[in-house]
């Protein structure tokens, strides 16, 4: 190969830069314990799951129960409920999503009670369309727990959840 | 930080120490023979009141942590067990509760004064961003701070001001998850609040040195906005006659203080954060601390999410651009007539937006509100770029001493055709 007339790197340039490398990396490496300690420990990730008896949630109640650190909202639809819910045209909606989508059994609607606008728990039984209002900025939400007025951008979100028996869900 | 030093050390210990570490010289450079233009008003003495306020709330919030305990599950008691049953526990927290306040209405008068006589113009541009860092470092340490005592509206404080990160697309919620050391706020959030809000003062306290070595590098502005051209007729020193000013401000300021911390401690104060923090109940009515309050109205005039976020910020941020904003080439408001008017216009928008951030949303409060954000906005990027270009400002005078000696000219004359 014929040698340009470049100037070739000299050893000590490389070493320079490998040296430069190297710190970063370690940098980087350093950095990412201090800032990863922040994340949620591995005690909240263990408390993942709750079991919850729906069997003294009466028709047209809403009980709220503490999963994660935040509420979830288990309401037991009445009929007037569950079909308001049910014909709402998907054009009125904001974050369109049918209610069969949102429910596993029509009665049971499951939902993280956190508004999804700035995080303000939202008040049941209020608002136009009978399902939550949020005190804070004024977001409502329908029987079904989508957003219909107000700041929110999405729905009210759904948790994982499975029906353990007719009266026993698992959350989580 | 003002040119030579004119200390003389007078004993020999004093003289040795001068030597070795000069900051007897700096003292007296920055604080006693620092030539203060002499037509400055009671609205300059609000720097020396901010220190003061920054000190105050050092020292009772050092002594308040000693007595604190940080977690969900104590603090709220730890809280009132400082206030029945530390001695002068509810003096301290008073004090230090409405010194929070008091801080912020000193800053705001500071930062309308620095607004109105143009102190953000060349050579003060870096001194006036520093101010606007430690404006937001303060509103930092003050929600965090609000946050401790662990009451509903700490608890629906820190919720609201943490999901605004969660307006930031893709990553929000994992960074809200990473704020809260959880999936909502708890205790993992409250300690590093705690950590953050002891630690956040003494950052502050090291811009405040910036910002007054930036100060002492280019000098004061004042009043009449002219630099000063001659050190004997333009200035006073520092001591006394600064220092003397200040004292007498502080000491009145200190009585609006004291008649707050002694007879309406809890005035501003919310009722609802004497209940314990409850995730799963968010008050009927939240309202912020009154000095966060027309960020929080601009917030809520916007029905969208993430543009609200995003102008609750950009009303922030935008101040430290102000010294590039402002196109005129006049500094001080006095010798602008149509900037004075739309001084007192965005004056006006702020105040009007705090009181609607205080009050429930409606359609009219939320129209009202538009329209006060729409003036503060347009205060800034439109009113002030386009003044400069077309205000017929009045003759400013040559040097700070003949608009002093104009001033009393005719009160001379006028005591002269009585005699």
């Amino acid at each position: 190969m014929s040698t340009a007339a470049v100037e070739t790197p000299s050893r000590r340039d490389f070493l320079y830069l490998a040296t430069g490398a190297v710190g970063a990396v370690g940098l980087v490496a350093l950095a990412w314990p201090l800032i990863d300690q922040m994340n949620p420990d591995a005690s909240t990730l263990a408390l993942a799951s709750i079991e919850v008896d729906t069997s003294a949630i009466a028709e047209g109640q809403i009980l709220t129960v503490k999963w994660r650190g935040g509420p979830v909202f288990i309401r037991h639809r009445t009929k007037k409920e569950i079909e308001e819910a049910v014909n709402t045209p998907l054009s009125a909606l904001k974050d369109p999503q049918t209610d069969a989508e949102r429910v596993k059994k029509p009665e049971w609607l499951i939902v993280i009670g956190v508004c999804t606008h700035l995080g303000c728990v939202p008040l049941g039984h209020e608002g136009e369309y009978d399902g939550w209002k949020c005190p804070c900025h004024g977001s409502v939400y329908d029987t079904s727990g989508r957003i219909r007025q107000g700041p929110a951008p999405l729905n009210l979100a759904v948790p994982e959840y499975a029906f353990l028996s007719d009266t026993k869900v698992k959350i989580g | 930080m003002s040119g030579t030093s004119t200390y003389v050390p007078k004993s020999a210990l004093a003289r040795w120490f001068e030597a070795r570490l000069p900051i007897m010289g700096l003292m007296h450079s920055s604080f006693i023979v620092y030539p203060v233009p002499r037509n400055l008003n009671y609205l300059w003495t609000f720097g020396a009141i901010l220190s003061f306020m920054l000190i105050a709330q050092i020292i009772t919030g050092v002594i308040l942590a000693m007595h604190y305990v940080a977690s969900a599950a104590t603090a709220f008691a730890s809280v009132e067990h400082i206030m029945r049953d530390v001695n002068y526990g509810w003096l301290i927290r008073y004090l230090h509760t409405n010194g929070a306040s008091f801080f912020f209405l000193a800053v705001y008068i500071h930062m309308f004064r620095g607004i109105y006589y143009g102190s953000y113009k060349a050579p003060r541009e870096v001194l006036w961003i520093l101010g606007v860092i430690i404006y937001l470092l303060m509103m930092a340490t003050a929600f965090m701070g609000y946050v401790l005592p662990w009451g509903s509206m700490s608890f629906a404080g820190a919720t609201v001001i943490t999901n605004l990160f969660t307006a930031i697309p893709l990553v929000g919620t994992s960074v809200a998850h990473w704020l809260w050391g959880g999936y909502a706020v708890g205790d993992p959030t409250l300690k590093r609040f705690f950590s953050l809000h002891y630690l956040l003062p003494f950052m502050i306290v090291g811009v405040v040195v910036l910002h007054v070595w930036a100060l002492h590098v280019v000098g004061q502005n004042n009043p009449d906005g002219v630099d000063v051209k001659n050190v004997e007729r333009d200035t006073v020193i520092f001591t006394p006659y600064a220092t003397i000013k200040d004292i007498f401000a502080f000491s009145v300021f200190l009585i609006l203080y004291a008649w707050f911390v002694f007879f309406i401690p809890n005035y501003l104060l919310d009722a609802d954060n004497s209940n314990i923090a409850n995730p799963l109940v968010t008050p009927a009515h939240i309202v912020p601390e009154w000095y966060l309050l027309p960020f929080y109205a601009i917030l809520r005039a916007i029905p969208n999410k993430l543009i609200g976020v995003v102008a609750l910020f950009a009303a922030i941020v935008l101040l430290a651009f102000l010294p590039w904003l402002d196109t005129s080439p006049v500094r001080s408001g006095k010798y602008r007539p149509l900037f004075k008017f739309f001084f007192w216009i965005f004056v006006v928008c702020c105040v009007g937006l705090g009181y609607l951030g205080s009050q429930e949303v409606s359609d009219g409060t939320t129209l009202v509100a538009r329209i006060l954000s729409a003036g503060y906005f347009g205060f800034l990027v439109i009113v002030l770029p386009l003044l400069g270009l077309i205000e017929k400002t009045k003759p400013i005078p040559a040097t700070i001493a003949d608009a002093v000696l104009s001033k009393s000219a005719p009160v001379l004359a006028k005591t002269g055709a009585a005699s």
